[in-house]
């Protein structure tokens, strides 16, 4: 049986609902249209040289899916079909999977014939398509469905210009008839549960794919290897799935497009179609458009939607090219440069849905043209090039193709937002602008805009109404809001404009454990990109984002017309109270009819309990609904006016069930929602909020609370101050207001979304610890697994808070109106914290007086706290006796279980020396492991056994990560995600890189230093395959981690992750520390490690992929049980952070962010340091202690080791009498699931991966430089090159670096040349004494983390067309790169030199984000650039010619015309880029030299130039230089 | 968020006392009220620690990195508000609390120098008083249930503002002429002036607390009386019962007193005095019957009742004054595997009558009270010792040939105290003294006794000011529930809770 989505249902923790896919893709086609074989054979060649973008899961010839798309091959089919068919085009055809079941398949052809009448289309016959499974994987085969294809024709019904009534339909006109019998086949067959599922179904293009490796495509069909298979045009796609679960239409190409990316928004972007689906109507599809619903087929993945309503979009009338730019618009938002008529069609078009938002490369083809559209960010790779004999390519990567140098004549590569589009009817490729030119005026957007956009600041002003104090404070009661949040959150909020920072780990009980009231908020939890999909980064490319919205009601989307846009523009999604009253009166004066606005009171009467709640949503979803119906067409959810009797219903529940009911009864596009909330105060608040459907949110309370924080005192320095110079309320509330739209955005960003119009309702959060029908209910599309609060919970938490209101007894209120929170700080009558004033009294004091009693008193505390309510591993109970008990002494020793213990990931800067050496020298001691963190490690620590850290981190910001880092490294790890704050980066301030530190990190000293949210080499799970090759390469003794934080889903990435061949897998908790972090991250995103873990061990077992990957498991360890808990749930190996460090002195002070550590251990300080009391010896007798803990547990369980025990969790149940009065509606089972495995199969790590590297081409290079390696000569040697050579000179340099250390070898000493087209990462950590010069071209991350090597890359001495207009290179050169030399004949793409700390490069021109984060070296660009160059670029020299000034991110750098010393450097480098690469730019720059460095402008950041004249100053005047530059860090 | 670079800017620094020669001529207290200055300066030190060690070291619960932020930027009115949110008398504390939040605090980590914790929450409530702040609080309608208070110290105050704010009507009887407790005569002026007292309990009546004063319970009232008129009792007496040392020679000696003997006279004798000036009708105020006045005077013990009677006798004229201690000099810092922070530690304590004179002398025992031959005492003979703990049991070791007499002719025992006092009281409702001479109390507070609670010294034994708070706070919640009152009151304490310790 074929589903339309993966077969695999839940089990356990897995859902099928978060795979992800990722992958190659490509097309060829003849650009005049000439149909051929040779196009096919061409498209499959390049299939099969993205192979390796694709993957495979335990069974190396199962593929995770490709495909291929072509036009449709009339003579082949002509010839092979036993009926006669109609004239080419007049035929629609595509192939059908059918049910392997005889009968099945029977009765899905019989609906389809059934259709196929009803539309009134002539089933002109079947075939039964040949195959050949010979080659097929077990499971593939075993999923495989009964291929066969179907012919249809129609004809018109009526007279129409096209033709008379009778006369056959052609093209897209038949088209349509297909696609409503497609619609209704599938729906119907799927429902019988016979499901039919068409790759394809059309008179213009036919689609073949499968559960196939690329080269298993032609193989499988024989169709393909025909050579009357001709077509001009061939679309191909390869797949890289998370998962490896049989499913056979999950493969792409779909009908239209193959997408190399993912739709973050998709949960939203589907219920607002859903929502739309009510007003579509289009007079081209005749009929009632209902019986094609739903548009996008549940349970389908986001391709498959993207699919589904492009093909509405187009069937509907409009050009694909044009229904591609609306739903995925370029950044047009805060482009002021952007030509107004094509700004006045994007603008139009936002009006009538919001952008479907991703990482996205979608290549696309209606049979005629064939294009290609890139995100907004360009997160995905993408590079064409075209001949001289009329042929066009474009793949994932350069080189996919064998193509004659000296034909090809032009080459680019895929932009942002831009898009690529070939005619083949027109012959010609059509340019980005000419396509949007064309669209932007085929309308009067502009006129449209103008007549019905209303701006929110145009809008009458209103009265302001200020509130008393006792007023403010019953309400601040009713809404539990706690005196802690006024001093941490709300009066920075308002002081600052900014969400404040936090540090360490979270410690609290998330909320269905916690014994107190808790906000609804707290219960989702926020999800986050990793892995298959970057996160972005708000601040330094904050020109993609955009916070803006249009709020009012939306028509027909498939008939545009000037009121489409009659809606009012809301330019952010908080609005202050004078705001919202603005749009409550809008029609006041009776004169915007078409925006009439009510409040709706959520409010229910408290003695009627949950009932009440579920009554009141009741009849305010009537009440709505009725309202609609009368032409109300903004709604305000409020809940203010709650009194003695009546509470406030959550704002949440009430904005998800009202927004939820209006999907439901398609009425939602009609109306906006606005939330006039007093239960928002958070960032996170007004995210969910948001998240779940409102457009913009009003959290009166938390401004009325910021006013009468001024008024009574509570809040000062608030500047500028009003004008009786107390603080001013009006800015006060602006700075709150900006904090939380900037927090939201920043939320948005950790999940890779960029438009607040498409968060809206994206539903991007996971709910922990809610009842599923109650999810169901009110959030549906909502993942959580482990169940929780009902109704009747939710409500007994609104009375706790209404209780404090009005209060029983007055007396409990005297001087003490607020809770006092303790959620962020520990409090006597907070919440409870698992490290308290006791428990880090005992660790402290057991592990310094090496007493274990004191340790297990210290333990015993802890796992009470847990129990009570601190963590869900509290819940568990061990299941001792179940086995029988073993002698302590035959279980194996404390000395063999520390092994298994690794310190966390905390980086050298983050904390001191004193302390990261305490722990490196302890670990070393025991055997264990302790990790660099990102901050690179010293040299004299890198080679001493006793202080080093076996692990090496690689992380966003590559601080320190050379050659000499990577081979010196036990295991690599590579952190994706960090539990205290997934999603996001970090920053340095400069005040805070002393010297030592800027050392370490290859940066200046005084200079700040970015970590970016993402890393800028890996946006998706292929990008993270070549990460871990190149490491792998660069040293294959190191085991390379990934690491992982637990959310929802963490299981598929995990199998992902498992497929790319890492070799341990780390799964964070939520509650892992951090130097700093905004207070949201800390709270509320990711979740529990036990649930990740579970999770991922789950899906790895039930992938067949458990047996190749070790897993580590981290968050906020404690004890021997939280060890042993851990290890039946699957994690073989364990880290801990917080507990060593309070065994070294930390005592929580929280303030790690601020480098005022008082115990010496956060901070650089050398005061402070003096005060660290840390010793090597606690740490060891605290892990000693620890394992001699868990052999206990072992022994009571049965184990005589740990790897018995790993992945046994049915030797857990939960506590049956642990009475947690909201925990009740808790189901843990399916954490403690263990999946159906065959008899002896491994759930723990027994095999290594098979990395492949004996395929690599440097092998060949290592034996070529022998000599030099061996003998320090020279050796020169030339060979080919060819994409699917990754990592080329990785391996070769890790062979210098690991003889030669840092300091390599002499320059140039390996001098490779190469010809082709270098794959990805070319010469990455490539280290002194290599030079690597290739002629050709190169693809993505070319000298990737470099290290003192040289890399020259320019075309064939036989190209053809003129060097500098022409791309050599793709994307994120030079990421990471610290030493080094660069040359490149040619522009590159995105992100050039990105975090570059010392490589020098020469390049012809660059694109968007060039020089992003840089912190030193010297770039060089003779040529244009893209927009935002310079972001976050603290340190280093750029040299633009012709620099385009506003094409400059001006935050961090200055401009100005060089001096005399950098014109001297400037020569040097261009003489030398002009002998490296013949130059024709740098030929005529030298020529007109004097001329010429007059039109060069240095880019230098501000901060590093006062640094670097502050070093000046002090070595001219003999002054301690380090002194110098601290100096001017702090100023 | 509080300024994290405070510590790193400025010292601890404690307001200047008054100098010696002057304060030692009066009685007033020892401390002048300090400029706001330096207070908001001293806040700024306070690092608002994930972990407030302070806030647990303190049993009230004190929420001190709250109201240090709010005095580091001058919000006095907050402040007080988060003070008096777990203390009722935050005067009192602030002045005579030995501020075991201050030895927990993070800045005293590896003998660093603790924010004042102390001198910054007197000053919240000194600023409050001024400024108004400090008003009778809004009373709910009566509950109609009565509750007496036996004992008005600070357990019974609190206790009865406790239940009082809650509705009921609590009537607080002490034996002696004025409300107070061991404050009003047991601690001298230069520590606690006693307008202190008067000002809190101004505010207790005006919220409806009735007071009656020189009614001594078990013998003015019979304890079966007063349960029959109140709805519940708490017992709040002390623990006053004063060690003696019967079995050392010459203790029937005249001269040879009890410390709160010669302490609670010399109180008296200071508030007459200023009654007396205040109203001259009063006529003229008899002498204190223990006078230091030209003695050479010897006290014995080392804690709080010798230091005040240390302070005393320097305002009295004493000739010379030495001050005996058993136990070795303690050390100047934390020893910190004996006593690892944040657990209260045993290091020497100087209060400020220890540099207004007199001489300290450690480690030695009293062997005999010499005779003069007319019946008073001439001396004190002692020995030097080393004092040991085993299993809980002191054992003294003498160190042979260390003898010597030191001249004296007055002595004062401060050598702690055996529990509450037995009283008619105790056996008039049942209720028998353990055997640390204190009332046990179950998990509710009550006593052996229905309707009888117990808190302050009288179940602890003798304690610090802030242990009788907490616990008359958490008697009067138990009392509330007891009751039947209306939601829960605030209690920081449980009647079996002791501070951290090893």
């Amino acid at each position: 049986m074929v589903h339309p989505h993966p077969q695999r249902t839940s089990e356990g923790l897995y859902d099928p609902a978060y795979e992800h896919d990722s992958c190659g893709v490509a097309f060829v086609a003849d650009l005049s249209g000439q149909r051929s074989h040779d196009v096919v054979a061409k498209g499959l060649s390049a299939l099969c040289r993205l192979d390796h973008r694709g993957a495979r899961g335990a069974e190396p010839n199962t593929g995770d899916g490709a495909g291929i798309m072509l036009q449709v091959p009339d003579e082949f089919f002509r010839a092979v079909v036993d009926f006669p068919l109609p004239p080419a085009g007049q035929y629609a055809t595509g192939l059908v999977f059918l049910p392997g079941d005889e009968g099945a398949a029977a009765q899905a052809i019989r609906v389809l014939e059934k259709y196929a009448l009803v539309e009134g289309a002539d089933l002109l016959g079947w075939r039964d398509v040949p195959v050949d499974p010979s080659d097929l994987g077990e499971s593939a085969d075993a999923a495989r469905p009964r291929i066969r294809q179907v012919f249809l024709a129609a004809h018109r019904l009526t007279d129409t210009p096209e033709g008379p009534a009778g006369s056959p339909l052609s093209g897209l006109d038949l088209d349509r008839v297909a696609f409503c019998v497609r619609k209704q086949a599938e729906r119907e067959s799927a429902e019988r549960g016979v499901a039919a599922y068409f790759p394809s179904l059309s008179a213009r293009t036919i689609t073949y794919k499968g559960m196939l490796t690329p080269a298993q495509v032609p193989a499988f069909f024989p169709d393909l290897r025909d050579e009357r298979v001709a077509s001009a045009i061939a679309l191909v796609h390869s797949r890289f799935s998370t998962n490896t679960f049989p499913s056979w239409p999950l493969a792409h190409p779909y009908r239209f497009i193959a997408h190399n990316g993912e739709i973050n928004t998709i949960r939203g972007n589907k219920n607002w179609m859903n929502a739309r689906e009510a007003l579509l109507a289009s007079e081209v599809i005749p009929g009632s458009l209902k019986r094609l619903f739903p548009i996008c087929t549940p349970g389908a993945s986001d391709a498959a939607n993207v699919d589904e309503v492009l093909e509405l979009l187009h069937m509907a009338g409009r050009s694909l090219p044009h229904a591609m730019l609306m739903m995925i618009p370029e950044a047009w938002e805060n482009d002021q440069d952007m030509e107004p008529a094509r700004r006045a069609f994007y603008r139009f078009h936002a009006s009538l849905m919001e952008p479907w938002d991703g990482p996205a490369a979608v290549a696309f083809t209606d049979g005629t043209v064939v294009g290609a559209v890139l995100d907004r960010n360009g997160l995905r790779p993408g590079r064409w090039w075209q001949t001289s004999d009329g042929l066009v390519v474009l793949g994932s990567e350069a080189g996919v193709l064998d193509l004659d140098p000296a034909t090809v004549v032009a080459k680019g590569r895929l932009q942002p937002g831009r898009m690529f589009l070939v005619d083949t009817a027109a012959g010609r490729i059509v340019q980005d602008d000419e396509i949007k030119a064309e669209l932007a005026a085929a309308q009067p957007y502009d006129d449209w805009l103008h007549a019905g956009l209303i701006d929110l600041a145009d809008l009458p002003e209103r009265e302001h109404i200020v509130y008393t104090h006792d007023s403010v404070q019953r309400r601040q009661q009713t809404f539990g809001y706690t005196e802690e949040e006024l001093k941490i959150l709300l009066a920075p909020m308002a002081r600052t404009g900014a969400e404040p920072l936090g540090s360490m780990g979270t410690d609290t009980p998330i909320s269905p454990l916690s014994t107190r009231p808790r906000l609804l908020y707290d219960y989702f939890h926020q999800l986050f990109a990793q892995v298959t999909n970057p996160p972005l980064d708000a601040i330094r490319e904050e020109l993609v984002t955009s916070l803006q919205s249009t709020i009012g009601p939306e028509g027909n989307l498939l008939d545009p017309g000037p009121a489409s846009c009659r809606q009012i523009v809301l330019p952010y999604p908080v609005i202050d109270n004078d705001e919202l009253a603005k749009i409550l009166s809008v029609d006041e004066d009776g004169d915007l009819p078409g925006f009439k606005a009510v409040r709706v009171s959520g409010l229910y009467p408290l003695r009627d309990g949950a009932a009440g709640i579920k009554a009141r949503l009741t009849q305010i979803c009537r009440h709505v609904s009725e309202a609609i119906e009368d032409g109300v067409r903004i709604l305000v959810l409020s809940d203010r006016d709650s009194n003695a009797t009546l509470a406030p219903i959550p704002s949440l529940l009430l904005t998800a069930a009202v927004h939820q009911h209006l999907v439901r009864e398609q009425t939602r596009t009609q109306v906006a929602l606005i939330v006039e909330s007093g239960d928002c105060r958070e960032v996170h608040h007004a995210a969910v909020l948001i998240g779940y459907g409102a457009a913009a949110v009003n959290p009166y309370l938390a401004f009325e609370s910021v006013e009468d924080l001024i008024t009574t005192g509570g809040l000062a320095g608030i500047e500028p101050t009003g004008p009786d110079g107390r603080p001013s309320a009006a800015v006060a509330v602006r700075n709150y207001v900006k904090a939380l739209g900037k927090g939201v955005l920043k939320i948005m960003s950790k999940m890779g979304i960029s438009t607040v119009s498409s968060y809206c309702g994206a539903q991007v959060f996971e709910a922990l610890g809610l009842d599923g029908r109650l999810v169901e209910r009110y959030f549906a599309g909502t993942p959580g697994k482990i169940g929780g609060a009902r109704l009747a919970e939710i409500h007994e938490e609104i009375k706790a808070r209404h209780a404090r209101a009005y209060p029983a007894n007055q007396a409990e209120r005297t001087h003490r109106r607020l809770e006092v929170g303790g959620e962020y700080q520990w409090r006597r009558e907070g919440e409870l914290h698992l490290f308290n004033p006791e428990t880090v009294f005992l660790l402290q004091h057991a592990t310094r007086s090496r007493q274990y009693d004191l340790f297990r008193k210290y333990t015993s505390k802890v796992d009470e706290l847990a129990a009570e309510a601190g963590s869900l591993r509290g819940l568990f109970r061990l299941r001792t006796g179940v086995r029988p008990a073993v002698p302590l002494d035959e279980v194996e020793p404390a000395s063999e279980i520390v092994k298994r213990f690794a310190t966390g990931a905390m980086s050298y800067g983050s904390i001191s020396a004193e302390a990261h050496e305490t722990l490196a020298v302890a670990m070393n001691k025991l055997g264990g492991k302790s990790n660099t963190g990102e901050g690179g490690e010293d040299v004299d620590r890198l080679y001493d056994p006793t202080r080093r850290s076996a692990v090496k981190q690689v992380a966003s910001g590559r601080f320190g990560v050379t050659s000499e880092y990577l081979v010196n490294a036990d295991d690599l790890q590579i952190k994706m995600a960090q539990g205290a704050k997934p999603g996001e980066g970090g920053q340095l301030p400069g005040n805070k890189v002393w010297p030592w530190i800027a050392k370490t990190r290859h940066a200046t000293p005084g200079v700040g230093l970015i970590s970016p949210p993402p890393h800028h080499d890996i946006y998706s799970i292929e990008d993270l395959a070549q990460l871990v090759h190149d490491l792998k390469c660069v040293n294959p003794a190191a085991r390379v981690h990934v690491k992982l934080v637990s959310e929802v889903g963490v299981g598929t990435v995990a199998a992902g992750v498992a497929k790319l061949k890492a070799d341990v897998i780390l799964i964070s908790g939520h509650d892992g520390g951090t130097g700093a972090s905004p207070l949201n991250s800390l709270k509320h995103a990711g979740t529990p490690w036990e649930l990740g873990l579970a999770e991922a061990q789950q899906t790895l077992l039930l992938n067949r992929l458990r047996d190749r990957v070790t897993v580590q498991v981290d968050g906020q360890l404690k004890t021997g049980r939280d060890v042993i808990v851990a290890a039946l749930l699957g994690a073989e190996e364990f880290g801990f952070a917080t507990a060593p460090l309070i065994v070294s002195g930390c005592i929580m002070m929280r303030v790690c962010h601020l480098d005022t550590c008082p115990v010496g251990i956060a901070t650089q300080n050398p005061v402070l340091r003096e005060r660290f009391t840390g010793k090597p010896e606690f740490v060891e007798a605290f892990f000693l202690f620890l394992a001699e803990e868990v052999r206990g547990y072992l022994a009571e369980l049965g184990f005589r080791s740990l790897d018995e025990a790993i992945g046994h969790a049915e030797m857990l149940n939960i506590v049956p009498a642990v009475d947690h009065w909201k925990a009740r509606g808790l189901d843990l089972s399916p954490v403690l699931h263990v999946p159906e495995l065959p008899e002896g199969a491994a759930r723990r790590r027994i095999r290594d991966q098979d990395h492949g590297l004996d395929r690599a081409l440097d092998n060949e290079l290592v034996t070529l430089a022998a000599p030099a390696l061996e003998r320090r000569e020279q050796v020169r040697a030339v060979v080919a090159v060819r994409n699917e050579h990754r990592s080329v000179g990785a391996m070769l340099g890790g062979e210098v670096a690991r003889r030669y250390g840092g300091a390599g070898l002499p320059d140039d000493t390996i001098d490779v040349t190469l010809h082709g087209t270098a794959g990805q990462s070319f010469g990455a950590f490539l280290p002194r004494g290599v030079t690597l010069r290739l002629f050709g071209d190169a693809n993505d991350y070319v000298g990737k983390g470099l290290s003192g090597g040289r890399i020259v890359v320019r075309p064939f001495s036989t190209a053809p067309f003129v060097a500098e207009e022409q791309i050599i290179a793709g994307n994120t050169i030079l990421y990471g790169a610290t030493d080094g030399e660069v040359f490149l004949r040619g522009r590159v793409g995105e992100r050039f030199a990105v975090r570059n700390s010392g490589a020098v490069a020469i390049v012809e021109g660059v694109g968007d984000h060039g020089c992003e984060y840089m912190t030193g070296g010297t770039v060089v660009v003779l040529g244009g650039t893209g927009r935002n160059f310079a972001a976050g670029m603290s340190g280093g020299t750029a040299f633009v010619w012709r620099l385009d000034k506003s094409r400059v991110n001006p935050e961090l750098v200055e401009l100005e015309p060089l001096s005399d010393e950098e014109q001297v450097t400037l020569r040097t480098l261009v003489e030398r880029h002009f002998a490296e690469t013949d130059s024709a730019v740098a030929e005529y720059l030298l020529k007109r030299w004097s001329e010429a460095v007059e039109e060069f402008i240095a880019v230098v950041p501000r901060d590093y130039k006062r640094v670097m004249e502050a070093i000046r100053t002090a070595e001219a005047a003999g002054r301690d230089i380090d002194e110098a530059v601290m100096e001017v860090a702090r100023a | 968020m509080p300024d994290p670079q405070g510590f790193l800017r400025y010292g601890r620094r404690l307001p200047s006392r008054r100098p010696v020669p002057v304060r030692i001529q009066d009685w007033r207290e020892v401390y002048p009220v300090a400029d706001d200055g330096l207070i908001r300066e001293q806040a700024t030190r306070c690092m608002d620690c994930g972990i407030p060690f302070c806030h647990d070291g303190c049993p009230l619960g004190n929420r001190i990195p709250d109201w240090n932020d709010l005095v580091r930027t001058g919000g006095w009115a907050p402040a007080i508000e988060s003070l008096h949110a777990t203390n009722n008398f935050p005067e009192f504390t602030g002045r005579l609390c030995p501020a075991p939040c201050e030895a927990a605090c993070v800045l005293g980590i590896a003998g660093g120098e603790p924010v004042t914790i102390k001198q910054v929450e007197v000053e919240i409530i000194n600023r409050a008083f001024e400024l108004g702040y400090v008003t009778p609080q809004a009373v709910p309608p009566p509950s109609g249930k009565r509750v007496a208070v036996v004992g008005s110290g600070p357990a019974g105050l609190a206790a009865a503002q406790q239940l009082a704010r809650a509705g009921h009507q609590v009537t607080v009887y002490e034996r002696d002429d004025a409300i107070g407790g061991l404050m009003r005569y047991g601690i001298p002026d230069f520590k606690l002036e006693k307008e202190h007292i008067d000002r809190r309990l101004e505010q207790m009546a005006a919220e409806g607390v009735l007071f009656r004063t020189s009614v001594n319970v078990g013998v003015d009232v019979t304890a079966a009386s007063l349960r029959q008129e109140h709805d519940a009792v708490l017992l709040a007496c002390g623990a006053l019962a004063s060690r003696d040392t019967p079995e050392t020679p010459g203790r029937e000696l005249r001269g040879v007193h009890l410390a709160m003997d010669h302490l609670v006279p010399a109180n008296r004798f200071v508030a007459a005095t200023a009654a007396a000036v205040k109203d001259p009708a009063v006529g003229p105020v008899p002498p204190t019957p223990i006078d230091a006045k030209g003695k050479h005077v010897v006290i014995i013990g080392g804690g709080d009742t010798a230091a005040d009677c240390l302070g005393v006798a320097h305002r009295q004229g004493a000739a010379g004054i030495i001050q005996l201690d058993l136990y070795p000099q303690p050390p100047d810092d934390r020893d910190e595997e004996r006593d690892p922070w944040p657990t209260w530690p045993w290091i020497l304590r100087n209060y400020p009558a220890h540099e207004e004179g007199g001489e300290r002398v450690f480690a030695v025992a009293v062997q005999e009270f010499v005779d003069d031959g007319a019946g008073s005492v001439r001396a004190v003979r002692v020995a030097e010792v080393g004092v040991e703990k085993v299993d809980g049991r002191r054992i003294l070791t003498f160190v042979p040939g260390s003898e010597r007499e030191l001249p004296a002719d007055l002595v004062l025992l401060a050598i702690g105290f055996d529990g509450t006092e037995e009283q008619p009281l105790l056996d008039q409702l049942g209720v028998a003294r353990n055997r640390r001479g204190a009332i046990n109390a179950s998990s509710d507070w009550q006593t052996a006794a229905d309707g009888v609670f117990v808190a302050g010294d009288m179940h602890r034994g003798a304690s610090l000011i802030v242990w009788a708070i907490a616990e008359g706070r958490a008697a009067a919640a138990a009392i509330h529930s007891y009751l039947g009152g209306a939601g829960s009151l605030p209690a920081p304490v449980t009647a079996a809770t002791q501070p951290l310790a090893v």
